[in-house]
């Protein structure tokens, strides 16, 4: 009886002690964690891709003629990061962010606005200079291989090679 | 300004009353999970009770349905002054994919004042310690939003916007 209150004893001293130091501490995430969201409004081209699959509908998109308005209610995204999947240019893509927490829901409520440029034609709008000029900058789905992704999140997807048609290349304008 | 009134009201401890408004369960594990001695919320005295009469906090987890919200107005009047509300997860917070159903009122603020939103599907146990840490004013925050935009320079982005509030999605483009 005693003996075994001894060693009962002795594995709960030897167990240590298992409680995380969270809140003092950081805490580290799983890989490929998805957490928080976050894009840049220089690599958008405005397909709106990420709002056509976003199941919860967080991703809205505004198109006011030349000003495309994309905005994210963080508020009610499942961090599923489909967005991530689907955008060509990775112009969104999820943090390792998890500690969301606010007392204000306006720090929910993100947003980016693109400028777009109609077609001469159709008068349809599309991306403005990048078009063109990203195939030649090495920043438009420029992953070589064996580079690592540039978020150094998510796994790489296969990166796609384009060259560009020559007479095609033109001079750089000011946006 | 929570955390700073908190701290005044809250001095001790902070006594929570966990309600489920139709949620599938997911956050319900994870505010249980927080309870446990690995993540050990109880550190801080936050500990669950039976009645919203005991209770400091009001942690809601799923978007409000129509059928729950009468009853969780009366629980938000049964809890005593002071009280916190604490919306864990993506549909407490916005009303998750159902936040234009006809049975959701998409989100416990429709219903309640809510002082702390934790987003999240479902929100991590850790995420849910730092809201509560947050609430208790021993961490910063770290969440903000993201305001970016590529526009010419030179561009009248306010100017532009107003001309189109008025024009209706229909016949735009």
């Amino acid at each position: 009886m005693f003996k075994a209150k001894l060693k009962e004893a002795v594995l709960c001293l030897s167990a240590g002690r298992v409680t995380l130091k969270y809140p003092f501490a950081p805490s580290d995430v799983p890989p490929k964690f998805r957490g928080r969201i976050m894009f840049d409004a220089h690599k958008c081209i405005g397909c709106g891709g990420c709002a056509n699959v976003c199941p919860p509908r967080c991703i809205v998109m505004e198109d006011m003629g030349e000003v495309t308005r994309i905005t994210f209610y963080l508020e009610r995204c499942i961090q599923c990061a489909r967005c991530h999947e689907v955008c060509p240019e990775d112009a969104v893509w999820p943090t390792e962010q998890f500690e969301t927490a606010t007392p204000d829901k306006s720090d929910l409520t993100s947003d980016m606005t693109v400028w777009m440029s109609s077609c001469q034609r159709c008068g349809r709008c599309f991306e403005s200079d990048n078009a063109i000029d990203k195939f030649r900058s090495k920043r438009w789905r420029g992953r070589g291989p064996g580079e690592a992704n540039k978020h150094g999140i998510f796994p790489t997807k296969p990166p796609i090679y384009f060259e560009p048609p020559k007479q095609l290349v033109r001079e750089e304008e000011d946006l | 300004m929570i955390p700073e009134l908190c701290k005044k009201m809250f001095p001790k401890s902070l006594w929570l009353f966990h309600t489920n408004c139709g949620s599938c369960n997911g956050c319900d594990i994870e505010v249980i999970d927080v309870l446990t001695p690995y993540y050990d919320v109880e550190r801080f005295g936050m500990k669950l009770v039976g009645s919203p009469r005991h209770a400091d906090a009001l942690v809601v987890t799923g978007g409000v349905t129509r059928q729950v919200a009468p009853a969780l107005r009366r629980l938000y009047e049964a809890t005593p002054d002071p009280k916190v509300v604490i919306a864990v997860g993506a549909c407490a917070v916005g009303g998750n994919i159902w936040f234009d159903t006809y049975n959701m009122l998409g989100g416990a603020d429709k219903v309640i004042p809510v002082n702390m939103y934790i987003p999240g599907c479902p929100a991590r146990p850790e995420a849910i310690i730092y809201g509560a840490a947050l609430a208790l004013g021993l961490v910063p925050k770290k969440m903000f939003a993201q305001h970016e935009e590529h526009l010419p320079t030179g561009f009248n982005l306010d100017e532009y916007v107003k001309e189109w509030q008025d024009v209706p999605v229909v016949t735009r483009g």
